[in-house]
């Protein structure tokens, strides 16, 4: 797969040795530049297409998309897997469409999210005192989400939903013109996603758990705490992505979110976070979310049909992983 | 050695192998008659085990060549190797968990009839063939394992440490059943550390040495045991200055010191059954003991890992329960273990390694003061002499300095006991006395360390006292300083003074010397 | 003579006793889940006393594609891997067949199976080799390729079409023999007999078996891991490609989009038992963890629950029976 990354990279200065170890080490630089070719590659087959409008359109899908792949980022780094953030962001979206009517605003984020927490506080509790396995776990999670949610969606088929203003404001709407408004709650969560991550003894957790759990418990550590707050955060972060969701399509829908599970996966992947844990970080994953974004706007820009980009998606996926299990494998 | 290569069943020739920075092997040779059984040797880290899984097909050798009955071969899987007429019985035995024995013979394309022949002469007759390998105890796997290869009537039979946690019985029939392999058309390479067993079984010795033959001994010759010694250990250490007042801080102690810790009858699993000890602030307590003698889970119970079953552990006078080793470090009792895969994050840098035990509390789960940080990081890397030049992955370290690491973690964040698990298995030697100084450090600046090591050199070098764990308990308590080698192996197999024999001492001075450590120690076969 | 080869497979001398021995021993799980089907059969007759016949075989027909992808699944991770392309195997090899089979003769259907079966290999065997090629986890690259074979299935047909052969539409109605044996329980134990049992008691079978239980003992004792590795995935595909069959004809159309195949088949594996580190347990468990689940679901409707609770119901159930299993670990580790 050593082709696939030279293409990328377009760097004959760099020796192959010099390569491998700027992408183990620096992974984000590469996948930069394969960003930037992206985005080149798009210029040129629609000349004029990138400027500052499509940014905001980029940026206003990759927004939601990313900070679900936050919570695919956090647990993979502890070795773990979340698969119910597709579900419960759809939830959360539904439930604040449902309640808005009735009980305002606050009262309906405040609800929204307190019910993505619960499903995390769930979640975590399974993998990390019951020691359930985070794919089982999270997938059995899905089933009961999904449940409740049209449960609730029956009970509430009388008052009707309907997303509100705010929300199209914070997940469809530009500020100047160009710029998404979800910048604004995006910048500041991905800082601190950021700052958790690299800065702070609970970030140093995460890696260590998914290093290697042995050592982190012979240092003192306990998982269990650990991963029943990572799996909160999780929930709480899904929630937020699914208020977001149901902000940029104006819809809600008890599975409106589910589609973009996988992708958050692969953003996380392609942004260079093994899902083996202890290696990774939430800047790739930002990166990983534009990349998909870009292709998808290219694809449809070319007028190529849904298919297509699922196939290269899927294609990049595999290549970009195995550039990643090929530079970072030992000898 | 008059055998020309085509007289030769198996021949290997100059063989090499380096992972990444580390070389396993230099130029190992091996060379096997047929009716021979054939010993290899070698202390820890020698390059046996590369070796083996170099004739075995797992891993690839970078350079030499490897000839089966003259022709030469390039064996490129353990199913290729079997193809071949070369078996191995590794020390995991290679028995499928999940399966019963039936289906793990069909496996192998196993004939049933020989292999339960084998089986009643290896004294496992009254087998369940329908459990499955889970199912059964680790001697029964070896067994099963050694007579599933002797019914695939194999060319080259390769056994890796097959007596090794064996009972005397299994042993005894296990030892037999190998000896009558001479003289027929076959061979096997015998793989032990067990000097007695060599010289019961085997025809000739291959001794390695830090990758390389270092010499062929004819078994039967006289004083072969005495020249096997001499080629197994090369180096010899040096001397380091050792505890000059450790009479004195005794004799402090009667005064009424309270211990740092205590033991009072502790007691876990199967092995550990009643251990009572008082290790004190500023003395390195060590343990003696063989292999497998409850010492494992004696420092299970200390640092928290486990919870003992009986008796009770006192910190400073107060009796203290440990659910989990966040408990033991609260109280400053720190672990530093053997196996370095276990104690570090590969993947990560040396200053997280080293990092890691400032932030498992809730407490601490905030910003980190970076500063502060790499304020007492920076000290550990220095006060260790971390060579850091592989620094973003601790993976990329040799195993001196990993172990370093492991220890720096500790030191960096300040300690009141530490709980040291044979922490210089297969390092080298200058990374040793480093560990060892430092060590004597930590105690004379008020540390309390127990150390547990597979070489009994070191408990001479390193302690103030040491007590001898047997059976699960403890059965005598030696004065370091004026204890040699001799008297050490004595107390460690729980013999009386005066046992000598220098023939069996010398078997057994091999034995421990290479239990588990590497090749280091006193020239132990002198006898007297 | 070297290494005794061409050794027949079955060894002689094997007890009766024996094998009953290790059947109660291991079979205790899908023991378990049997005893759990006929209470819940009961169940359902009491609730509603009309249930009989017709219920049984809707009940049949309703399961058959998901057991078949349940048995894919279960092979898979028998091996030690996992396969989330499953679903997305199923909507490509349902679309295929439908596409091909609209209006064709009955002969030349024959042929679209067949060769919508050798698709359900191959995709497999892509699947498994790019496992093996570039070592990136299999949940990774599984992932990536539902990607793959969901858009291939989106590249054929856009929308919901095709149409299936009447013969494979009969082949899942009515019943075989007496009225209680719905005909497409009989497929299902065909299918599995004739396909999974063979394999199963191979050297091949032994194989996968001991890559999922211990790849490193395996290796030693000289099985080829990656080459299993792939088969097993072929199989998977295989299966998969079946239960895309089974769409087709229950339905008459095909659907482009995946249904949440891939989940349930997860879901069904670990409820039939079957220990997702590899190794352990069978293809029979995940089958009667699929009647099972639907059984529960046609319970709650006539209870006049919301039906919806009963995704509720499998949910809890599915992570109470890991935890269960879980617990009943760790105390006897601890023990």
């Amino acid at each position: 797969m050593s082709d696939a990354t030279a293409t990328v990279a377009r760097s004959p200065w760099l020796t192959a040795a010099g390569w491998r170890q700027l992408f183990r080490e620096r992974p984000i630089i590469p996948l930069v530049g394969l960003l930037a070719l992206l985005v080149g590659v798009s210029e040129l087959v629609r000349p004029g297409i990138v400027d500052a409008g499509w940014a905001g359109v980029i940026l206003r899908a990759a927004v939601p998309l990313a900070i679900l792949a936050a919570c695919q980022t956090l647990t993979m780094l502890t070795g773990g897997i979340d698969l119910s953030v597709g579900q419960i962001a759809s939830m959360s979206g539904f439930l604040l469409a449902t309640l808005v009517g009735d009980q305002g605003l606050p009262v309906a984020i405040a609800v929204a999210l307190a019910a993505s927490a619960l499903a995390g506080l769930a979640n975590g509790i399974g993998v990390g005192v019951f020691r359930v396995h985070p794919l089982i776990m999270t997938l059995g999670m899905t089933f009961i989400v999904f449940g409740l949610a049209n449960v609730w969606q029956l009970v509430m088929v009388q008052t009707g939903a309907g997303v509100p203003e705010e929300l199209r404001w914070l997940g469809a709407g530009t500020s100047f013109g160009v710029v998404p408004n979800s910048l604004v709650l995006f910048v500041p969560l991905a800082a601190l996603i950021l700052l958790t991550l690299h800065r702070s003894g609970y970030g140093r957790l995460l890696y260590a758990i998914g290093d290697n759990p042995v050592a982190a418990r012979l240092s003192g550590a306990r998982a269990w705490q650990v991963l029943i707050i990572l799996y909160v955060i999780s929930g709480v972060l899904a929630g937020i992505a699914g208020l977001l969701y149901s902000g940029l399509t104006n819809v809600a829908s008890v599975t409106l979110a589910n589609s973009a599970l996988l992708p958050s996966v692969a953003a996380a992947v392609i942004g260079g976070t093994s899902i083996l844990g202890g290696r990774g970080g939430f800047g790739g994953t930002i990166v990983g979310a534009l990349i998909l974004s870009v292709v998808s706007s290219l694809l449809s820009s070319l007028g190529q049909p849904e298919s297509v980009r699922q196939i290269l998606f899927g294609a990049i996926i595999v290549l970009v992983a195995a550039a990643y299990s090929r530079v970072t494998a030992e000898s | 050695m008059t055998a020309t290569a085509t007289d030769l069943l198996l021949e290997a020739r100059d063989i090499s192998k380096r992972y990444g920075a580390v070389v396993a092997l230099r130029s190992a040779s091996l060379a096997v008659r047929p009716g021979e059984v054939h010993a290899l040797m070698g202390a820890n880290g020698a390059g046996k085990s590369t070796l083996v899984k170099i004739l075995t097909g797992t891993v690839r050798p970078d350079g030499g060549t490897i000839s089966i009955r003259g022709r030469p071969r390039t064996i490129h899987s353990p199913g290729e190797a079997r193809r071949g007429g070369l078996v191995s019985v590794y020390q995991d035995p290679a028995l499928i968990p999940d399966l019963d024995i039936w289906s793990n013979l069909r496996l192998t394309a196993t004939p049933l009839s020989p292999f339960r022949e084998w089986l009643t002469e290896l004294g496992l007759e009254r087998l369940d063939l329908s459990r499955t390998a889970r199912q059964l105890p680790l001697a029964s796997l070896r067994i099963i394992d050694l007579a599933r290869a002797l019914a695939a009537e194999p060319d080259v039979l390769m056994l890796d440490e097959m007596t090794a946690a064996l009972p005397a019985n299994l042993t005894e029939r296990v030892l037999e059943v190998v000896g009558r392999q001479r003289g027929g058309e076959r061979c096997v390479v015998f793989i032990s550390h067990r000097m007695s067993e060599i010289a019961s079984v085997c025809d000739r010795a291959t001794v390695l040495r830090e990758g390389r033959t270092v010499g062929v001994v004819e078994v039967t010759a006289r004083g072969a045991a005495e020249r096997i010694v001499e080629l197994m250990l090369g180096e010899i250490l040096g001397d380091i200055p050792a505890q000059p007042e450790a009479a004195a801080r005794g004799a402090a102690r009667a005064g009424g010191e309270t211990p740092r810790m205590s033991a009072r009858g502790l007691s876990a699993g199967t092995k550990l059954h009643d251990v009572s000890f008082d290790l004190y602030a500023g003395e390195v307590l060590g343990v003696v003991a063989l292999e497998g003698q409850g010492q494992d889970e004696l420092f299970d119970v200390l640092s928290g890992s486990d919870r003992p079953s009986g008796g009770e552990l006192l910190v400073d006078g107060k009796p203290v329960s440990f659910g989990h080793p966040a408990d033991a470090i609260r109280l400053g009792a720190v672990y530093v273990a053997a196996d370095r895969a276990e104690a570090l994050l590969m993947q990560r840098s040396v200053r997280e390694n080293i990092a890691l035990p400032f932030t498992t509390r809730l407490a601490d789960w905030g910003v980190i003061d970076v500063r502060q940080e790499r304020r007492k990081v920076d000290g550990a890397i220095e006060r260790l002499q971390i060579d850091t030049r592989a620094q973003r992955e601790v993976r990329r370290l040799s195993g001196g300095n990993q172990q370093k690491v492991t220890i720096a973690r500790w030191v960096a964040g300040g300690l009141r006991t530490m709980l040291c698990f044979d922490p210089t298995r297969g390092i080298d030697i200058r990374t040793k006395h480093q560990i060892y100084i430092l060590l004597r450090d930590l105690a004379e600046a008020g540390a309390a360390v127990l150390l547990y090591t597979s070489e009994l050199k070191e408990i001479q070098i390193a302690c103030d006292r040491a007590i001898v764990i047997y059976g699960g308990r403890v059965v005598g308590e030696i004065d370091a300083a004026h204890a040699d080698e001799e008297s050490l192996l004595r107390a460690a197999h729980n013999l009386p003074p005066d046992a000598p024999t220098p023939e069996e001492l010398a078997a057994e001075a091999i034995a421990a010397e290479t239990g588990g450590g590497p090749a280091a120690g006193a020239p132990a076969a002198d006898g007297r | 003579m070297s290494a005794a080869a061409g050794v027949p497979d079955a060894i002689p001398g094997r007890r009766p006793a024996d094998v009953v021995g290790s059947l109660l021993r291991r079979g205790g799980w899908t023991l378990g889940l049997i005893g759990l089907l006929v209470l819940l059969l009961l169940a359902t007759k009491l609730i509603q006393p009309s249930y009989g016949l017709r219920g049984i075989q809707g009940l049949a027909i309703s399961v058959l594609p998901l057991a078949l992808v349940a048995v894919a699944q279960a092979i898979v991770v028998i091996a030690g891997g996992i396969d989330l392309s499953v679903g997305s195997m199923m909507a490509l090899t349902s679309v295929v067949s439908a596409v091909l089979m609209e209006n064709q003769s009955e002969a030349l259907s024959i042929a679209v199976v067949i060769g919508v079966l050798v698709l359900g290999l191959v995709v497999g065997a892509v699947n498994g080799i790019l496992i093996v090629v570039t070592r990136v986890p299999d949940i990774v690259v599984t992932l990536a390729m539902s990607f793959v074979w969901a858009g291939g299935a989106l590249y054929i047909l856009n929308t919901p079409g095709g149409g299936s052969a009447e013969w494979l539409r009969q082949l899942t109605l009515g019943s075989v023999g007496i009225e209680w044996i719905p005909r497409a329980a009989v497929v299902l134990a065909v299918v599995v007999a004739v396909i999974w049992i063979p394999i199963r008691r191979s050297r091949m079978g032994l194989s996968i078996y001991a890559i999922g239980s211990d790849p490193v003992a395996a290796h030693r004792s000289g099985v080829p891991v990656t080459r299993t590795k792939v088969i097993a995935y072929m199989l998977t595909g295989l299966f998969s490609a079946l239960a895309g069959l089974s769409l087709t004809a229950s339905t008459g159309i095909a659907s482009p989009v995946p249904g949440p195949y891939t989940l349930l088949s997860v879901a069904a594996v670990v409820l039939g038992g079957v220990s997702l580190t590899g190794g352990r347990g069978g293809v029979l468990g995940p089958i009667i963890a699929v009647v099972v689940l639907s059984l529960l679901r046609t319970d709650m409707t006539f209870l006049n629950l919301n039906p919806n609770l009963a995704t509720v119901a499998q949910g809890v159930i599915l992570v109470g029976v890991v935890m269960f299993g879980s617990l009943l670990q760790l105390r006897r580790s601890r023990a």
